[in-house]
């Protein structure tokens, strides 16, 4: 069970003028802007949903993930994940969760994939037959066992993209938080992960919160859908109810286009 | 919160941390070539400075060389300047998050992956240069030292300087949560800390006040103490005196470290989407 009220987050950014005079006056006298990257968010997600987390660049999904994984402490707002709050507890909370950050990698570059995972196990202290079964079961279901030993920086994007999914899982985390796992794949790897994201959720019941730009992804995984613009909530709903406010026909593309253009976003 | 001690992930993190720094074959090549033009200029610069006058000197010329070649062999130790690099690219990418989102503590895993990195260039490049240094001619020969005793000592006073150099290094990394990209007061840091360590000349040789105070800054339980045990300069009540410095400083360095870490992490910003 996931629930977040009233959360907020500031960051304050230097401002930087263009010209050499003020950066020469920006050495010494700062000035700051105030970006309100969310305010005042609220949601409560069930165990087993799937939830597509939706908004344009820069709209707060990224800093959402980043509150719900500890990694960040909110200005304001509470946020209960299993019956904790992250940044408080973040290593016993970080156990139960899985986390896959699609523009960054948590494989080591230079090592075959399988230390990775090895190391994985160690640090999630795993029972070798937890991790023995996952392993097994993960490789096979996303066709990996050509490529274990393989180092990371050696695989496709695509590979890689599959064994930091394995990666995320071998210690059986109750929740999945996907922070665009498909950017950058070929359709053959898209479908691939999809898939398998969609059949972890109906076999295992684990909660997953995907954040992407690719409608496709939303429309094969999501029942339910969060909105974000700007850092508020615009809507939460079910893909049933995101039709009705769209034009009759549209591709799911189409009805998030007319929903950004709706809230000005 | 459940605080069991177990340092599996940290030992795991060390392993795989070391298993990757031995992939560096041809740097480390280079850096053993360096060492060696290093080193001989050092001895040779020294020999000239015996024979201008050799009463002059706070050590003698074996002491020296002795200083010089085990400096160089285990340089990757001792030099604060061999950063662990990723953890700054770490910060600086935002790639920390994954760090962040591992069950461990951060400060711990640092630590052992900084350690790994050095312990595994170290062991990449120390034999050839101790096989070198032991089978040079007099006087430039490396001697090992006459006890059993004392090599114990060094190995001890070793582990002791890389615990030093590594937690100091710790509040170089940490501080890059608060500065972005600090490259700037890194090299400052690191080449004065380096050069009061005892990193170009030894510490012996400095001049009475700097000495002293380079003795009881952290930086004289670097490299400093396991040097002067192996090349005999030091003994006896001055041995336990640095011995329990090293120890001292080592202590104030990891609590400095975890109170700032502690600091860093409840205004972290994560850079990037």
């Amino acid at each position: 069970m996931i629930t977040l009220t009233g959360i907020c987050k500031d960051f304050r950014v230097a401002k930087r003028q263009s010209g050499f005079g003020r950066a020469v006056r920006a050495l010494f006298l700062r000035e700051y802007e105030t970006v309100h990257a969310l305010q005042n968010v609220s949601f409560s997600i069930s165990d087993g949903e799937m939830v597509g987390y939706i908004g344009p660049n820069g709209a707060g999904k990224s800093t959402t993930i980043k509150i719900m994984c500890g990694i960040l402490t909110p200005d304001g707002g509470t946020c209960q994940i299993n019956g904790r709050t992250p940044w408080r507890e973040r290593i016993a909370h970080v156990r139960e969760i899985g986390v896959v950050f699609g523009q960054r990698s948590q494989l080591w570059w230079d090592v075959p994939v399988i230390d990775s995972f090895e190391l994985i196990r160690d640090i999630y202290r795993t029972d070798h037959n937890t991790y023995r079964k996952n392993l097994d079961e993960l490789i096979e279901v996303l066709e990996l066992s050509e490529i274990l030993k393989t180092p990371a920086r050696s695989l496709s994007l695509g590979q890689r993209m599959r064994c930091e999914i394995v990666a995320s899982l071998l210690h059986d985390p109750k929740i999945l938080f996907l922070d665009e796992p498909t950017i950058g794949l070929d359709v053959v790897s898209k479908i691939a992960v999809r898939r398998f994201i969609k059949s972890l959720n109906e076999e295992r019941g684990t909660t997953v919160l995907l954040t992407t730009h690719d409608m496709q992804d939303i429309e094969a995984l999501a029942e339910r859908i969060i909105l974000i613009g700007k850092g508020q909530i615009l809507f939460d709903g079910g893909m049933a109810e995101l039709e009705s406010c769209a034009p009759e026909g549209a591709t799911a593309e189409e009805m998030v286009a007319a929903l950004y253009k709706e809230y000005e976003i | 919160m459940s605080r069991r001690i177990n340092i599996k992930p940290y030992t795991a993190l060390f392993r795989i941390r070391f298993t990757n720094a031995l992939q560096y074959r041809t740097a480390a090549i280079a850096g053993i070539v360096t060492n060696f033009a290093w080193g001989f200029m050092l001895i040779l610069a020294f020999s000239a400075f015996y024979d201008a006058n050799p009463e002059a000197s706070p050590m003698t010329f074996q002491q020296t060389v002795a200083y010089v070649w085990v400096q160089q062999a285990f340089i990757v130790m001792f030099f604060m300047w061999f950063f662990e690099n990723s953890i700054f690219e770490d910060i600086e990418s935002g790639q920390v998050s994954y760090d962040m989102v591992r069950p461990m503590d951060l400060y711990g895993r640092w630590f052992s992956m900084a350690a790994a990195n050095r312990v595994a260039r170290a062991a990449l490049r120390c034999i050839p240069v101790l096989i070198v240094a032991f089978i040079l001619p007099e006087p430039f020969r490396l001697a090992l030292p006459g006890e059993l005793g004392r090599l114990g000592l060094f190995f001890l006073s070793m582990a002791l300087s890389v615990g030093v150099v590594v937690s100091f290094s710790m509040l170089i990394y940490i501080s890059a949560f608060f500065t972005i990209n600090g490259l700037g007061s890194r090299v400052v840091v690191a080449s004065v800390g380096d050069f009061l360590a005892g990193a170009i000349i030894p510490i012996p040789f400095f001049p009475d006040t700097l000495r002293v105070l380079a003795e009881l800054s952290p930086f004289g339980a670097m490299q400093n103490m396991p040097l002067l045990i192996f090349s005999g300069h030091l003994a006896g009540d001055a041995l336990i005196r640095g011995l329990i410095l090293q120890v001292f400083w080592l202590i104030v360095l990891l609590l400095a470290g975890r109170a700032l870490m502690g600091r860093a992490l409840k205004r972290v910003i994560v850079q990037g989407g």
